[in-house]
């Protein structure tokens, strides 16, 4: 039996939750491989695209479920991808901020942070990788991928100049015929 | 031993406190908001001071989600219970959701126009290095040990490469890093 939307929405993005450590960067492959592949409630460009809207777009990068939701099924759907995507984290973090206050959990965190820290940035990592691909703009849009990378990891400039800069180009090379 | 240590003159921020300070936050985040939220929780309204907001992000990063959304929640639970765990992520969400819809709108309007299908191609191209970027500097800048790097390579190959479904994964890969974590830390 086919699940509705807004369950499928909740069931999902809800799962995707608690896989997100590091936040949102850590699960763009996941939420790629439920939209796309799984569900097929878009194509990858798509996916691309509310990516970048969500990049550039204000607030915590958890907001990439919320536009995925009103792509899905508009602001209805937005407001059910923000609180799948919200509550089981929240729920996790309020149990462990009781639990901890209670007993001296620095040990605890210690470990965690050091076991889940890697695993975050590889993950990170592979997230910038499959939004590089999803894009699916050619060999020009993978030289501006890299070169927002390396202005990205060598200066400190706010992330959108780097964008903005990238996205000018790509536009200037489309008004010029090369893509 | 309370986890988390408030700064000791500040009086118990009330509800309101709380919704304006995280909608400050929530407002002033372009492009970021975790510089923004460590101004507003320490210097300018005294929450806690600068060990309890280092313990604070500490936590928030060894738990799943975004690490302000998590510290809204703890922050919020700790001067005001449920509620203020509840007004302080709604205040935070609320000004960068309005916007966002906005946003989404606007590319509704505009989707079909072949510029901005080509600006929006461009823009996805450039936020995937703005990720990858990000995530190169902050592994040569964590410091991590010879298994850690092993780890994140995993991670990376399985996720990225073989586009493995993240559960499993992740079934396999933290229980992984708590081993090595447990017996990185002992030798230490």
């Amino acid at each position: 039996m086919e699940r509705g939307v807004f369950t499928q929405l909740v069931i999902t993005f809800g799962t995707i939750s608690l896989m997100a450590i590091g936040g949102a960067n850590a699960v763009v492959p996941e939420f790629h491989r439920q939209m796309v592949d799984v569900l097929s409630w878009m194509d990858a460009p798509t996916f691309a695209r509310l990516f970048a809207i969500a990049q550039t777009a204000p607030g915590p990068n958890v907001m990439l479920a919320s536009i995925l939701g009103w792509h899905v099924a508009g602001t209805p759907g937005l407001l059910v991808a923000t609180a799948a995507i919200l509550t089981p984290s929240s729920v996790l973090a309020l149990a462990c901020s009781r639990g901890l206050q209670r007993y001296s959990g620095n040990h605890i965190v210690r470990i965690a942070t050091l076991a889940l820290v890697p695993i975050a940035l590889g993950l990170m990592l592979a997230s910038g990788i499959v939004a590089a691909f999803a894009a699916d703009a050619g060999l020009i849009g993978f030289a501006i991928t890299a070169g927002t990378a390396i202005v990205t990891y060598r200066s400190k400039v706010n992330p959108l100049v780097p964008m903005a800069v990238g996205t000018a180009a790509y536009v200037a090379l489309w008004f010029a015929g090369l893509v | 031993m309370a986890t988390l240590e408030t700064a000791t003159d500040a009086p118990r921020p009330t509800l309101s406190d709380l919704f304006t300070g995280f909608l400050k936050i929530g407002l002033m985040g372009f492009g970021g908001v975790g510089p923004i939220a460590r101004h507003i929780i320490v210097t300018e309204r005294n929450w806690l001071d600068d060990r309890g907001y280092a313990e604070l992000i500490g936590i928030c990063q060894a738990l799943p989600g975004a690490n302000t959304v998590n510290a809204a929640v703890m922050l919020g639970d700790r001067f005001r219970g449920m509620a203020g765990a509840l007004i302080c992520v709604f205040g935070l969400m609320a000004m960068p959701l309005l916007s966002l819809v906005a946003i989404a709108n606007a590319y509704d309007a505009v989707s079909d126009h072949p510029l901005a299908q080509v600006a929006l191609t461009g823009a996805a191209a450039s936020a995937a290095g703005l990720i990858l970027g990000t995530a190169a500097r902050l592994l040569t800048k964590a410091g991590l040990a010879r298994w850690a790097w092993v780890m994140a390579a995993v991670a990376f190959v399985a996720i990225g490469v073989l586009r493995l479904p993240m559960l499993p994964a992740l079934l396999v890969l933290v229980p992984l890093g708590l081993i090595a974590a447990t017996f990185g830390a002992r030798r230490i």
